[in-house]
């Protein structure tokens, strides 16, 4: 990685490319500088949104010059450049219940548009990614841990980025045209990034499965949207935990009953100790979950 | 206070001066997309500048009102009518219980505000009564109006009254055929230099796909991206990028094809690079754009862009001064 390429998005807005590849480090760094910057509570400030490999920060002109809003981002990205990127953050568990009825069929619905017609969007990717079976397929998507790289396009549609060596990352390519349809709480995948689909609607990410958790709730039902009507933040770290029907079958009663809870526990991420041993530090993230 | 939906027009929303400060959670800006007839509608009616608001799009609503009210209208050109009888646009009138407002067809310009004293007074939800249909948020019940929907307004200031104007030298004009200023920049290098001129050079036409989120353009020659080994995790279209924010106002084109302006109920992010911003003084011009209706894209440079953001906020003050007067 250089220095971060900077660019103004007319007078309300600058953007930051910290690469121009995804990666943890890429994404880290931004999280880093978000950070600091919300921290600074600078007036005229009004959006800080990190994402994947870059940031982008609304601004108002009358109060902060552009000049001095940029000025102030590559102070913030000199003094946390040489900073040991460590990210204190939680982590919770979500249920999936993989190669699901209802994924499937829509995606049999869209076969036309999808570069195998013949394999469902799970058989597909599990096979051009090298796993011999579905179920190895799902080991490796529910065995690692995913950080939160970015929370958008939709209100609160989480993309994520699995915590492991770029040789094991999963990678598809979006569908040839989108759907006009896509399950609410879909687990999808487009490029290395995990999209769960917030709300029903298009898409072009292959569909691996789907979750009975809500994530998204303006009407905030659930004990877990007390505090705010969408779960995901950048820099949240996700796990996933393949389920039977009957499980899906037992939270989805539970959703409907008002029940239904998550649990997120308070985990460090540390880049050092992934580069040096990244199962070792999956691992000891996933273990928070169960820990006491 | 209460006005009924008789027929709701083509997409009528409760809006207001926007819901800033959760873009990072995918929730936009939302607000009305023309922030100066919303501010006009507002004093007229002697509300705060920023209150809600209902905004018709190209097709206005029939509304009956419940109670005596005083009522503005602003922005496209269209004239109001109380049972049948015209009313003038960008001026304050009386409406008493009972009477129906329609309107005739939009003659220029897409986006009427109508403006009731006391204000739409629907839950204030994340700091903002605005409506973000994509995610179901604010507004009346997270949506756009539909027939019998009964909409609460608030009570009216000691302000407001009937017959307050709006002198001609602060009314805009919407002309079918315009110039938007872009700051160039994000993508912008990954253009091929062919079409890095052609996209200023051609005449775009709007196409029908112009709502909240964004206005499409269309009929300007195809821009091609340079080609390139594409970057881990961006996707295999040279117009692809590693998913990044969205600037309010920045200008993406999916496969080189139709630009596609992003407004107030903006998708927060995705792949598709953008190649400039629109200047924050132009994007109220683009919520006045009918379909067909033509633009030229014009670049400019930041010093450019923050004399024209001077120059609109210099009207905003004398709108102040002269309706507050």
């Amino acid at each position: 990685m250089s220095g971060i390429r900077y660019s103004f998005g007319a007078d309300e807005h600058v953007f930051a490319e910290i690469d121009e590849g995804m990666s943890l480090e890429a994404f880290f760094k931004g999280m880093a500088i978000c950070k600091e910057l919300e921290n600074r509570r600078i007036p005229g400030v009004s959006e800080i949104c990190p994402s994947n490999a870059s940031y982008l920060v609304r601004f108002d002109p009358d109060v902060i010059h552009p000049d001095k809003m940029l000025r102030t981002l590559q102070e913030i990205e000199a003094q946390v450049g040489d900073a040991d990127l460590e990210l204190p953050t939680r982590i919770v568990e979500l249920p999936v219940l993989y190669n699901d009825p209802w994924t499937n069929e829509t995606g049999a619905r869209f076969r036309e548009r999808r570069q195998d017609p013949n394999s469902s969007d799970i058989e597909y990717s599990a096979r051009i990614n090298g796993y011999t079976s579905i179920d190895d397929f799902i080991a490796a998507h529910s065995g690692a841990p995913w950080f939160v790289s970015m929370v958008g396009f939709v209100a609160g549609l989480p993309w994520l980025y699995q915590i492991v060596e770029r040789a094991k990352q999963i990678e598809a390519p979006k569908y040839l045209r989108p759907r006009t349809d896509t399950p609410k709480l879909t687990i999808g995948h487009g490029g290395c990034f995990c999209a769960i689909y917030s709300v029903r609607g298009a898409g072009g990410y292959q569909m691996f499965g789907i979750t009975p958790a809500p994530i998204y709730d303006p009407a905030q039902k659930l004990p877990y949207f007390k505090d705010f009507l969408a779960v995901f933040r950048p820099g949240d770290i996700v796990k996933f935990r393949s389920i039977s029907r009957e499980e899906y079958d037992r939270d989805i009663k539970a959703v409907e009953a008002g029940t239904f809870d998550l649990t997120f526990r308070p985990v460090t991420f540390s880049l050092k100790s992934f580069h040096s041993d990244p199962g070792g530090h999956s691992r000891h993230l996933v273990e928070a979950l169960y820990g006491h | 206070m209460a006005i009924e939906v008789v027929k709701p027009g083509l997409a009528t929303s409760v809006q207001d001066a926007g819901r800033p400060g959760y873009y990072n959670i995918g929730i936009p800006l939302s607000g009305a997309l023309d922030q100066y007839a919303l501010r006009v509608a507002n004093l007229l009616v002697g509300n705060e500048e920023g209150a809600a608001v209902l905004e018709a799009s190209l097709l206005a609503p029939e509304l009956v009102f419940r109670a005596p009210a005083i009522v503005a209208v602003t922005g496209a050109e269209v004239a109001p009518k109380i049972n049948g009888e015209g009313r003038p646009r960008n001026e304050s009138f009386t409406v008493r219980a009972g009477d129906r407002l329609t309107f005739d067809f939009m003659k220029a310009g897409a986006r009427s505000y109508i403006a009731i004293a006391g204000g739409i007074d629907v839950p204030v939800v994340l700091g903002s009564r605005s409506t973000y249909g994509l995610g179901a948020l604010g507004g009346f019940s997270g949506r756009k109006l539909m027939a019998g929907d009964v909409v609460p307004v608030g009570t009216a200031k000691p302000a407001a009254r009937a017959g307050r104007a709006l002198p001609a030298d602060l009314t805009p004009t919407y002309p079918k055929s315009l110039e938007l200023r872009v700051v160039t920049g994000l993508y912008f290098h990954r253009l091929t230099e062919e079409a890095a001129k052609t996209f200023f050079a051609d005449i775009w036409t709007v196409a029908p796909e112009a709502d909240r989120i964004g206005y499409r353009y269309r009929k300007g020659r195809a821009l091609t991206f340079r080609e390139r080994t594409q970057p881990f995790g961006a996707g295999s279209d040279p117009s692809n990028i590693v998913d990044a924010g969205y600037p309010y106002g920045s200008i993406q084109v999916p496969g080189g094809l139709e630009p596609i302006i992003l407004h107030r109920d903006a998708v927060s992010g995705g792949g598709y690079a953008m190649i400039g911003t629109v200047i924050s003084a132009d994007m109220d011009r683009i919520a006045q754009m009918q379909p067909n209706n033509l633009a030229r894209f014009v670049p400019v440079n930041m010093d450019a862009a923050l004399k024209a953001r001077a120059e609109y906020k210099h009207r905003d003050a004398r709108l102040r001064s002269t309706l507050s007067a």
